[in-house]
């Protein structure tokens, strides 16, 4: 896991490529559960402060005299041999914080639309944002014990969700789930790519 | 004492006092970018101020991102970043900037090598 670690005299490669995925969804979701059942480092949190012109906010008047807000992120990382880093990053939910999201998406393979069935509406910010952006994205429907189960169409048409978006239910704390879900990710970035490089021709 | 090119800017004082107030920094970096340190910067980063420090040590023999750095520091993103740039400057960090705007066919690559990673997981 920490292939770096020991050979610190080593000469490091001279690329070092490094991507991200974004995992997106409501307070409580677990994002940070499915970022930390991959990620070989426990989660970390950064904390990034914007002053309130750059936030976008919808309705400034509900944060009055407040200049700055400060963003939690919590992330993860994979490190998939010397050359490549893959880091995962959950994003803040809240539909206020549009401006941090552009810097988290810039670049990103895709993003994980994470949903509980009991709040949908949760994920429908993070759904119109990555649509607005051309980002793929598939929705991981996470099955909480509890919570009441539907069938994949039924979640569809309650997200409204185009059928070229893949839908897949999953469990953010064991790992073969996750992994299937970012894979999920990465084969549809690869099928939408393909698409607009034959457009492109 | 060496201080980076004579720049006073490795003075030792809080958050973007570090910075000298400077919250823009002298190129911008991807949060997922990855940094390490340089031959050069395991000699001289030692003299560039604590915070710099720091940095230059976790990112000793080991890539770290922007992020990891914002996090093990516990200094701001914004903070984070200033200061990484001018290190990069300084030729203290190296940076693998995953930004560079790529061909299709490059994107396509890194997506099939991240694809075959993760099946490897």
């Amino acid at each position: 896991m920490d292939s770096g670690t020991s050979n610190g005299e080593q000469a490091a490669p001279s690329t070092i490529r490094s991507a991200k995925i974004v995992v997106a969804g409501g307070f409580g979701v677990g994002k940070t559960t499915l970022v930390g059942t991959v990620s070989e480092i426990t989660p970390l949190t950064t904390e990034a402060v914007m002053t309130a012109a750059g936030v976008g906010i919808d309705d400034p008047a509900k944060v009055p005299g407040k200049a700055t807000t400060t963003v939690a992120m919590d992330f993860g990382r994979i490190t998939m041999g010397e050359e490549l880093i893959l880091y995962l990053f959950g994003t803040p939910g809240q539909t206020r914080f549009w401006f941090m999201w552009d810097e988290l998406i810039r670049g990103a393979l895709g993003a994980v639309v994470l949903v509980d069935t009991r709040r949908v509406t949760d994920s429908f910010a993070p759904i119109d944002f990555f649509e607005s952006r051309s980002l793929p994205y598939v929705v991981g429907v996470n099955c909480f014990d509890n919570a009441p189960r539907y069938a994949e169409e039924e979640v569809r048409e309650a997200l409204a969700i185009s059928p070229h978006v893949p839908l897949m239910l999953c469990d953010a704390r064991r790992r073969d789930s996750v992994k299937r879900v970012l894979i999920g990710v990465v084969e549809h970035a690869i099928a939408e790519l393909r698409l607009e490089l034959a457009r492109a021709r | 004492m060496e201080r980076a090119g004579d720049d006073p800017r490795g003075a030792l004082v809080r958050p973007y006092a570090v910075t000298r107030g400077r919250t823009e920094p002298q190129r911008d970096i991807a949060i997922e970018a990855v940094l390490v340190t340089t031959a050069r910067g395991k000699q001289e980063a030692r003299f560039a101020g604590r915070d710099k420090q720091m940095i230059a040590s976790l990112c000793d023999g080991r890539a770290q991102s922007l992020a990891e750095i914002a996090a093990y520091t516990k200094l701001p993103l914004g903070v984070s970043r200033v200061l990484i740039a001018d290190m990069v400057a300084d030729g203290l960090l190296a940076l693998h900037d995953p930004t560079v705007v790529r061909s299709g066919e490059d994107r396509m690559d890194l997506l099939e090598r991240v694809l075959s990673g993760l099946r490897n997981l």
